[in-house]
């Protein structure tokens, strides 16, 4: 007979007032195994609506997005006529030979200086939207987060606002630009910082919401505003979380840089557009290798950066 | 002179301070005693208004400590220097600019956000420091610091505040008995040298009994001793502190067994 079965037996006092006080009638692994089963058939349906929602969710949306597979089989031949296209046709006798020569290395990239000059332009358009929406960030990031906001209304009004930053496509933001400022980086730093206020912002907050607020009650009692609060209190604490995500952005951005070009934003971007709407197709491949370099290159740097900037004692 | 009057905070229907009245001259240093959850913390909180009373008054001198707002009560804050069981520091700093956090109230905006001081405001800072000696670790981050020398950064902070009152909120509930009696001896030369009113919450009687010139006991919230602490008899003791009574009393248990050394 095992301590668990039900029925007569000796039981100490202090048992017995216990099964007397719970909800328990009669035996209490049987009571309790009932309920288990209820729970588990209940788990179980869940799962199976939720699996059933799930299926027809998925079917919805590959017919709205014509992702057939006889479509894609159609399709998959003609990109990679387009990048047959675009490879360059070299000679390996010619390989190294200068720019009149066809086939030379030099000769597609012929425009090499044109190129790196955008290069710079776009990784300096990254840099700059970056610093500015890190800035804008830093300054809504205090105001919302749930935690540290003065009042409900700053609140909300800068969640908003910092949604609104972020829920905009940058290229929505270049188009309206290039339409006002004109065509060039101007156009396309402002669009990439809007959208990195908006994302960083959202990201600072959330590290905020998580702060310890001994640091802050500290600088309270000493006197201080709010302002000071969050300089204090709140910044030295999650400034190694902060500048992590700042370099994160930089990578995203110089992305992003490369592509606003293709709407007017200035930069390398630009110029891919042009080549492909001309159908230059060696120029495509060649600016594209380039963007894929300093992307990686940026990636590896940063990285880096990051790891040692975090390691780092007494960053503040 | 101190005026508390008729102080009450509920959360909710809880009364974590009930009908507290209380005077605490200039000079005085006041021992609140009491188990966990009798009120104290609230009760030195509601002070300097980092909890806001449900009811009730405080007083300083001529001001009405909680008709206050905005730069007004900010300035009380800095009058009435707090420091705290958990020390509140900010770790990621120096215990250098931990201690001119002190000013904070007097600098402009661009001076506070951008860490200025001025040579006087680190002066005094390494002054306060050298009180507690702690100068040493002046450029050290206070994080890299123990808890009793965190303890004695916090009293340098609170001294740089130039306040007419110091609340020490449970000062050495954290700390080991030899800190605990570092930070209470320094907090009663403070309070002898520059005549400063203290007002200390502790958990433990003897510390109480070692350190301060009047002891007030809590209880739910209640105001149920006021007197000095030779007048805490062991009835009075049992009904403070309830079944920890025992606790309260054996001087073993009550990690500081300290010694003053007056």
């Amino acid at each position: 007979m095992g301590w668990a079965t039900a029925g007569p037996g000796p039981r100490s006092p202090a048992y017995a007032m216990a099964s007397t006080a719970s909800t328990f009638d009669g035996d209490p692994v049987a009571t309790f195994e009932r309920h288990y089963a209820e729970v588990a058939t209940q788990r179980r349906r869940r799962t199976l609506l939720f699996w059933a929602i799930f299926v027809v969710i998925l079917g919805v949306a590959i017919d709205v997005s014509t992702f057939f597979p006889e479509r894609l089989a159609e399709g998959l031949p003609k990109i990679g006529g387009y990048l047959y296209d675009t490879l360059p046709v070299l000679r390996p006798e010619h390989l190294f030979a200068d720019v009149e020569t066809a086939g030379s290395l030099a000769y597609w990239y012929f425009n090499l200086p044109k190129y790196a000059g955008l290069l710079f332009t776009t990784i300096n358009m990254a840099l700059f939207s970056t610093l500015l929406g890190a800035i804008g960030a830093l300054l809504l990031c205090f105001a919302a987060s749930r935690n540290l906001a003065p009042n409900w209304w700053i609140f909300t009004l800068s969640r908003r606002f910092l949604e609104f930053c972020r829920a905009v496509p940058e290229v929505v933001f270049a188009l309206i630009f290039v339409y006002a400022f004109g065509i060039g980086p101007a156009a396309g730093v402002l669009a990439i910082a809007i959208h990195s206020a908006g994302a960083l912002g959202k990201l600072f907050s959330e590290v905020n919401e998580n702060v310890d607020h001994g640091a802050l009650d500290g600088v309270r009692a000493a006197g201080g505003n709010w302002f000071e609060e969050m300089r204090y209190g709140v910044l030295p604490q999650v400034w190694p979380n902060f500048l992590s995500y700042i370099w994160m952005r930089l990578e995203i951005n110089i992305r992003a840089s490369s592509i606003i070009g293709f709407v007017g934003g200035g930069g390398i971007g630009q110029e891919l557009h042009y080549v492909i709407s001309f159908n230059y197709y060696e120029e495509v491949s060649a600016i594209v290798i380039l963007i894929v370099l300093t992307v990686t290159c940026t990636d590896l740097i940063s990285e880096r950066l990051r790891h040692r900037a975090i390691g780092r004692e007494n960053l503040m | 002179m101190l005026r508390i009057e008729a102080l009450t905070k509920t959360y909710g229907d809880v009364r974590a301070v009930d009908d507290v009245t209380l005077e605490v001259p200039r000079g005085q240093l006041v021992g609140v005693i009491g188990r966990s959850g009798a009120g104290k913390s609230t009760l030195l909180r509601m002070v300097n208004r980092l909890s806001e009373p449900s009811a009730g008054r405080i007083g300083f001198e001529d001001a009405d400590v909680t008709a206050l707002r905005g730069a007004a009560l900010r300035r009380w804050r800095a009058r009435c220097a707090m420091i705290f069981q958990q020390f509140n520091l900010v770790g990621r700093l120096d215990v250098l600019t931990n201690a001119l956090l002190g000013r904070l109230n007097d600098q402009g905006f661009v001076a506070s956000m951008t860490a200025r001081f001025t040579g006087a405001e680190r002066a005094d800072a390494i002054r306060a420091l050298d009180r507690l000696d702690m100068a040493q670790t002046a450029l050290q981050r206070a994080d890299t610091l123990s808890g009793g020398q965190q303890q004695r950064v916090a009293i340098a902070r609170a001294l740089m505040q130039q306040p007419d009152i110091l609340l020490a909120d449970e000062p050495i509930a954290s700390l080991d008995p030899r800190s605990a009696s570092i930070v209470m001896d320094a907090l009663r030369r403070i309070n002898r040298e520059d005549g400063l009113t203290v007002v200390c919450n502790l958990h433990t009687l003897d510390t109480a009994r070692t350190y301060c010139d009047r002891v007030v006991g809590m209880m739910q919230g209640r105001l149920v001793f006021d007197g000095a602490p030779r007048e805490l008899d062991d009835a009075t003791v049992k009904r403070i502190y309830g079944v920890e009574a025992e606790e309260a009393l054996s001087e073993t248990v009550t990690s500081t067994q300290l010694s003053a050394a007056s």
